[in-house]
């Protein structure tokens, strides 16, 4: 029952959080120099005066700014992110096309770091000198230092061009016409140097923090106690430290979601993948207003519930936490 | 949290064994014994060297078109090659550090502003300041990072002062988090209230009791948000929201970027540069954090 009214109040406040990015999408519209007209005008070559009020009155612009405003959050309570003049499409149809393969790539990406990452931090704790944890170590430096799209470019380089055992990027193979299981090998394919790279600045974080945080943990007495008992070394690490080891890696999988997001975008442009961030880098090259902040708005409604996701996971598996203070405490 | 606590007991334990030193003497021999925070801040020493006297020793134009485009490293003298205009990118990485470099420290200054501000305040008032500054933070915490400073730089115009300002609004929340933690236990001590006691007003204790005892992890952040800036400017540029009048490593890249298959060396090279200025602040950044908190020293 606390479980559900604090998540509820999360949530509550989540909404209140997106209502600004709303509030904040609309003013940098209206401060932003040019505006719809401007734009059109500039693609057409320039156009008449009484052509731009009529484009201006179409767009609603003539209206009081509380009014744009309300008509605004309206549009958006309806899932409506307005309409993107460059592609000639609702900017929620737009989302909603590109946000499958943003998914993959991210979901890809995590997988990958968060598994091989605790795999890393737990070895590399059980041997805290030896060749696993200097790996780890060097693994956190590389993988923070190293611009992200940067070891895209290396990864290309190395696997596209001199041993070319991955395509250079897109997400399918368009010269051949696939369907069925030869279509989902055709996209891991393609899947994988996209995903290695936005993994590997997660890999870093993770396998560092999995290795201190089960440094931490291995030292206590209850590992001494399970040891104690006789259990085998498989169960004292994987079943009564691991739990207790995890809990950090979980709340930094909330905290980095918004670092999650800027990696794909980059990542994104490096293979040209067609997902968000393609659109978002488009977008931003057409003056596409409206999908940009479309975008904005919605990778921000990704984080909240991101996070939202994290602190319901995070107290199920502590059952410390009970108070909304908790996680801070 | 119960790191924290860790931590404290373990001052504790150490506070009979520990000599009694000047902080600063104490941190710098700390530092200093450790080698990789040395070889970091050697390395960052000459890139900042080859940056600011560079161009002066080294006086080929970094603007003008010398040989032909995507002349391979060596050819004609020029030791890393030609760009895609056939500019000199010797030349160009020297002059390009200033830009990265300078880019890197406004943001991370404006972002250690910000965040030192946030952080005091709320933790010193508390109570209805800290809760609308922290939904402040959080706010910030959820905004898209790099997708706000993409809308921010293409709206606004790809200056060099709007780039940094674009990355330093973004970037400040783990400062204004780390102030507010160091802020809400010392505000506690025993010296704080003497200071109060003593008639010291919100400003005094603020500025000159509590912020000076805080400082240590906010070095060490602001440390590393330099590093993070530089990355972003990368990231930015390489999107093409670079400032078309100034050359950066980000914009080497940016301008490089339709020729990575052909000719990746003219990418390589400024990511290079990156990546080991990047890697030598975080090295000393590291070195700072076991200097200045030398309960974490074991870790």
């Amino acid at each position: 029952m606390q479980f559900l009214i604090i998540t509820l109040k999360r949530a509550g406040f989540g909404l209140v959080l997106l209502v600004a990015v709303l509030a904040l999408n609309f003013v940098l519209i209206h401060i932003a120099p040019g505006d719809v007209a401007d734009t059109i005008a500039q693609d057409a070559g320039g156009l008449d005066a009484e052509i731009m009020e009529q484009i201006r009155e179409d767009y609603g612009l003539d209206l009081p700014l509380w009014e744009q405003m309300a008509k605004y959050f309206w549009g958006v309570a309806r899932l409506d992110l307005g309409y993107s003049f460059y592609y000639n499409e609702p900017v929620t149809k737009l989302i909603m096309e590109k946000l499958p393969a943003t998914l993959l790539l991210v979901i890809s990406a995590q997988v990958i770091s968060i598994f091989l990452g605790i795999l890393l931090g737990v070895t590399a704790a059980r041997n805290p000198n030896g060749v696993t944890s200097h790996f780890v170590t060097v693994l956190s430096l590389v993988g923070y230092a190293a611009p992200v799209f940067w070891t895209g470019i290396m990864l290309i380089i190395l696997f596209s061009v001199i041993v070319p055992i991955f395509p250079i990027g897109n997400m399918i193979d368009v010269s051949v016409e696939r369907d069925g299981i030869a279509y989902v090998i055709d996209v891991l394919h393609h899947l994988v140097l996209p995903a290695v790279t936005l993994g590997s600045i997660f890999l870093a974080i993770y396998s560092r923090l999995s290795r201190a945080s089960m440094l931490d943990v291995l030292g206590s007495d209850y590992v001494r106690t399970a040891r104690a008992k006789g259990l085998s070394e498989f169960q004292v690490v994987f079943k009564h430290a691991l739990r207790n080891a995890l809990l950090p890696v979980v709340t930094t999988v909330g905290l980095v979601f918004s670092g999650i997001i800027s990696g794909a975008v980059l990542v994104e442009t490096v293979f040209s993948w067609p997902g968000l961030g393609t659109l978002a880098v488009q977008a931003i090259v057409a003056r596409d207003t409206p999908t940009i902040l479309g975008i904005l708005f919605f990778s921000s409604l990704v984080v909240v519930v991101a996070n939202l996701l994290t602190d319901m996971v995070y107290r199920i598996i502590d059952p410390r936490i009970k108070t909304s203070e908790g996680s801070q405490a | 949290m119960s790191e924290e606590l860790k931590q404290q007991s373990l001052s504790h334990q150490e506070m009979g064994v520990v000599q009694i030193e000047h902080p600063f003497t104490e941190a710098a021999r700390m530092f200093a014994a450790n080698y990789a925070a040395v070889a970091g801040l050697l390395v960052l020493a000459i890139i900042i060297v080859v940056s600011l006297l560079g161009p002066f020793l080294y006086t080929v134009d970094p603007w003008e078109m010398v040989w032909s485009p995507f002349s391979p490293p060596g050819a004609k003298g020029f030791l890393l090659g030609t760009d895609y205009l056939g500019r000199d990118l010797v030349a160009q990485i020297i002059h390009g550090g200033r830009a990265t470099i300078a880019v890197g420290c406004a943001a991370a200054l404006l972002s250690v502003l910000i965040g030192i501000t946030f952080g005091a305040l709320s933790g010193f008032y508390r109570g209805w300041v800290e809760e609308i500054l922290m939904r402040i933070t959080e706010f910030f915490q959820v905004l898209p990072t790099l997708l706000f400073s993409m809308v921010l730089v293409a709206l606004f115009g790809a200056s060099l002062q709007m780039i940094a300002f674009a990355i330093g609004i973004v970037s400040w929340t783990g400062v204004a988090r780390v102030t507010r933690a160091e802020f809400l236990k010392i505000r506690e001590l025993e010296y704080v209230t003497a200071s109060r006691s003593a008639g010291a007003k919100a400003p005094t204790l603020i500025f000159r009791v509590i912020l000076p005892n805080a400082l240590p992890p906010i070095v060490v952040q602001a440390a590393l948000l330099v590093g993070f800036a530089i990355l972003f400017e990368a990231g930015l540029s390489f999107l093409g929201l670079s400032d078309p009048n100034v050359v950066s490593w980000g914009a080497m890249m940016g301008n490089n970027r339709p020729f990575i298959l052909q000719h990746s060396f003219t990418i390589m090279y400024p990511g290079l540069a990156i990546f080991i200025t990047v890697l030598a602040i975080s090295l000393v950044g590291d070195g700072l954090n076991d200097a200045l908190n030398p309960k974490l020293r074991k870790r």
